[in-house]
């Protein structure tokens, strides 16, 4: 079969699906969907049909990105627009089943938009909804809209029309192409896709290697397992360009093992790849001939490093080595080697498939296209974004991601993983390109944002990273593995209220000498993490040192727990809640923490009821309470039905 | 415990689906892990008869990267999340918790071999943060006071 013929056979079968008479529902069924439950919603939307005696197409997508309300589901009657509904639990599901599918009550009360031809009243079209409308998406152009484990879905869509494109075009416009769209790799660094390839293009030698570097280990990031799982052959189409381009013959896709989904889905789009002659000899009835293979990483984040990676690949300890020579020189076993990450390589096949200057209309000057980010942490709504470069953190975090919950307030936000640094406020307004955010110390990294709220201590924080890159430190430079060592001990002094004044120095000195010591970027930026905090909360450090404080209340050796005698009613419930046995007291008698059993946990603050409001945290000061259980002071008459006001009126 | 003679048909079986290249060592690593849930010492030592590779250069391997283990594992695998969304949504308060249900730090296995605690860097499932998973299992936005409820679920 031709590839006219598949993509025709494909196009029509697309076709027959959204024209189909038969009701379509879609769920959102990626890692992060079925950790909401979305598994469990088959099985209920199946019955309470069968029930009904309905027949209608239930189908699985990728993750459109909204996963702070999933689980996702799409209805889409014949002729109608898919109605996406969030937060679907199976009571929920069969509810919109008897009330949409059979009563033909989209129940706009309870829809989140639409997609798809036509409009129904009082439901916006998904993609006007604030966390959709900024963003640009490119690589994960399909997530959450195809099939994944489909390969006619993808086909349907454009898809390998990118690698026909390629394969009537000599190899090296193929690479001036990536390079005119001014791609940079999405792992991290920037540097000029097109450029890396024709590097290795020009190496001498007929055995090259292509490695597709699906090692996503920044804690904080999900960009790479959400697209692997949403859209496997975006990424496949794109390593085979650059296979093509490079003259490589072979190619590896090094994952995580902690992403199991994402490996079954890439297993099964290779074996479909196969089938339609996508692999194998003579692709497409062209001379370019390309064998792909799927490696498991083991556990150890410092694979992420094209070096450390190969080693792994080659069955040995993943340790970088000292570059020159480059992996375009002496890579795999020597050979000339490529390696891109898988936003990267998704990025290619959408490049050739609408052109270098099509992809270049997005972003800044500099830095052209768009990036994919992972929003957690102290965010509304988090998720994963595909944002034009150049856009502004603010609107990122407050437009797209809605800001912080509970009324909270901003503190920080982390980008770039252990490699980068939290920013503070007073840069929200920074475009996010890679210039900028090196400027301000941090990276772009490879996507993760992980926003901080005023109850997050940025000396814990760092101590954090430091905690991550110390374990993961994979031993070969001494100052990576003694120095992260030494940093980590100050940074667990400071956070105990041992840290001394000379401490500042110490860890500044540190970093410079980690920095210019380490063979790989994991020693290299390891101090950023605390750098930056140096940089923009020093007063938080100040107050940990000086004054044996932590200002945000998190560090547990510097808070202590309270009952203030005045507020608790007796009431009992810390007590029986404590994990520790911590609290004495009995009925109507007030309260008291045991100091020497207190674990820190906040159990009894989160327990104790709002009315009362009688458990405090506090940092860096004491609080008078009796030494032993005494009666209570018995709340003002009618506190009973409007307990909020009169409680903290009586102090 | 599982007899002797069952390891070597395991590892036989194993060994079937490679053909010996010294580059296959970490995958047939993970495939005993796997099934056996550890790299008995034995074990380790086949693997290098068949790789042609020496005892020294499996151990090295193998203690390089995280997910092999040493000694037997639990029925039930606990891992905690540690990454940065976890960490700033109260991680840190889960895996304690769960310490103190289970009776054991991380990395270790209770002694009726019924459950193996360990943490990760990252699962990658950020949103849900705090998250753990059991057996595969992935749980999002744990609490300490949901935790009671998923322990025994795994059971």
């Amino acid at each position: 079969m031709s590839f006219d013929e598949i993509r025709s056979r494909a196009v029509s079968e697309w076709e027959a699906l959204e024209g189909s008479d038969k009701t379509r529902i879609f769920i959102g069924a990626a890692t992060c969907g079925r950790a909401a439950g979305a598994m469990a919603l088959f099985d209920v939307i199946q019955k309470k049909l069968a029930e009904h005696n309905v027949e209608a197409i239930v189908g699985q997508v990728g993750c459109i990105g909204l996963c702070y309300i999933e689980p996702l589901i799409s209805i889409a009657k014949p002729g109608r627009p898919h109605i996406y509904y969030s937060d679907v639990t199976p009571e929920l599901a069969a509810q919109l089943i008897e009330d949409y599918v059979i009563n033909d009550n989209p129940r706009p009360d309870l829809a989140l938009g639409s997609t798809g031809e036509g409009e129904i009243e009082g439901i916006p079209r998904l993609f006007d909804l604030p966390m959709l409308k900024p963003q640009v998406r490119i690589a994960l152009r399909n997530c959450g809209i195809i099939d994944p484990e489909n390969i006619n879905n993808y086909i349907a869509r454009d898809g390998y029309s990118g690698l026909v494109k390629a394969l009537g075009m000599k190899p090296e416009d193929v690479g001036e192409e990536v390079k005119k769209s001014g791609l940079g790799g999405r792992g991290g660094a920037g540097f000029p896709t097109g450029l890396k390839w024709e590097f290795c293009r020009k190496s001498p030698g007929n055995i090259k290697y292509v490695i597709c570097n699906a090692d996503e280990g920044d804690p904080g990031a999900f960009m790479d397992r959400s697209l692997l799982e949403g859209d496997p052959h975006a990424v496949l189409e794109g390593i085979l360009i650059g296979a093509y381009s490079i003259g490589a013959g072979e190619g590896y896709i090094y994952i995580r093992a902690e992403y199991p989904l994402a490996i079954e889905r890439l297993k099964l789009a290779i074996s479909q790849m196969e089938e339609y002659g996508l692999l194998g000899n003579n692709i497409l009835g062209s001379d370019f001939s390309f064998k792909l293979s799927i490696k498991q990483g083991a556990g150890a984040f410092v694979c992420g490093e094209e070096t450390a990676l190969m080693a792994s690949i080659e069955g040995q300890r993943g340790m970088p080595r000292p570059r020159p020579p480059f992996p375009a020189q002496s890579g795999l076993w020597g050979k000339p080697t490529n390696i891109n990450n898988v936003e990267t390589w998704s990025s290619v096949s959408a490049i050739l498939q609408r052109g270098a200057d099509w992809y270049s209309g997005y972003g800044t000057e500099a830095s052209k296209g768009t990036k994919t980010f992972a929003l957690a942490g102290k965010i509304v709504r988090t998720g994963l974004i595909e944002v034009p470069l150049g856009i502004t953190l603010e609107e990122i975090i407050f437009g797209i991601g809605g800001g912080i919950p509970d009324g909270k307030r901003f503190k920080a936000v982390q980008t770039g993983g252990p490699s980068g640094g939290c920013l503070p406020e007073s840069l929200l307004n920074l475009p996010v390109d890679y210039k900028t955010l090196a400027q301000a110390g941090s990276i772009m990294g490879s996507g993760g944002m992980v926003v901080m709220d005023e109850e997050t201590c940025m000396v814990d924080v760092a101590r954090y990273f430091l905690t991550f890159t110390q374990d993961e430190s994979c031993g070969k430079c001494v100052p990576c593995r003694l120095g992260t060592k030494q940093m980590l001990d100050i940074l667990n002094d400071i956070t105990q209220g041992k840290g001394k004044p000379e401490d500042i120095d110490l860890l500044q000195g540190l970093s410079k000498q980690i920095n210019a010591g380490s063979l790989c970027g994991l020693g290299q930026t390891a101090p950023n993490p605390v750098l930056t905090t140096l940089r923009y909360f020093g007063d938080e450090y100040e107050a940990h040192i000086k004054e044996k404080r932590c200002p945000a209340l998190a560090c547990t050796d510097l808070i202590t727990f309270y009952i203030l005698p005045d507020k608790c009613q007796g009431c009992g419930i810390c007590l029986r809640k404590c994990p520790s046995e911590a609290i004495l007291g009995d009925k109507r008698l007030v309260h008291i923490v045991d100091q020497d059993k207190c674990s820190k946990c906040g159990t009894c603050l989160d327990v104790c009821p709002a009315k009362f409001g009688a458990v405090v945290k506090v940092s860096g000061e004491e609080i008078a309470v009796p030494s032993e259980p005494i009666p209570i002071t018995p709340a003002k008459k009618g506190t009973e039905d409007s307990p909020e006001s009169s409680v903290s009126d009586e102090t | 415990m599982t007899a002797e003679p069952d390891v070597a048909r395991e590892l036989a079986e194993i060994l079937s689906h490679y053909s010996g290249a010294k580059s296959e060592l970490i995958p047939i690593l993970q495939d005993v892990q796997e099934k056996l849930g550890y790299l008995p010492e034995e074990v380790m030592q086949r693997v290098a008869k068949f790789l042609r590779l020496t005892d020294n250069t499996v151990y090295g391997v193998s203690t390089f990267y995280a997910q092999f283990s040493f000694t037997p594992t639990g029925r039930n695998k606990v891992t905690v999340c540690r990454g940065t969304a976890c960490h700033v949504r109260g991680g840190a308060r889960i895996l304690a918790e769960i310490e103190r249900r289970l009776g054991i730090k991380e990395g270790e296995t209770t002694d009726d071999l019924e459950y193996t605690l360990e943490t990760t860097a990252c699962f990658g499932s950020c949103a849900l943060a705090p998250v753990v998973v059991i057996n595969k299992n992935v749980y999002g936005r744990v609490t300490t006071a949901k935790l009671a409820e998923i322990l025994t679920m795994a059971e």
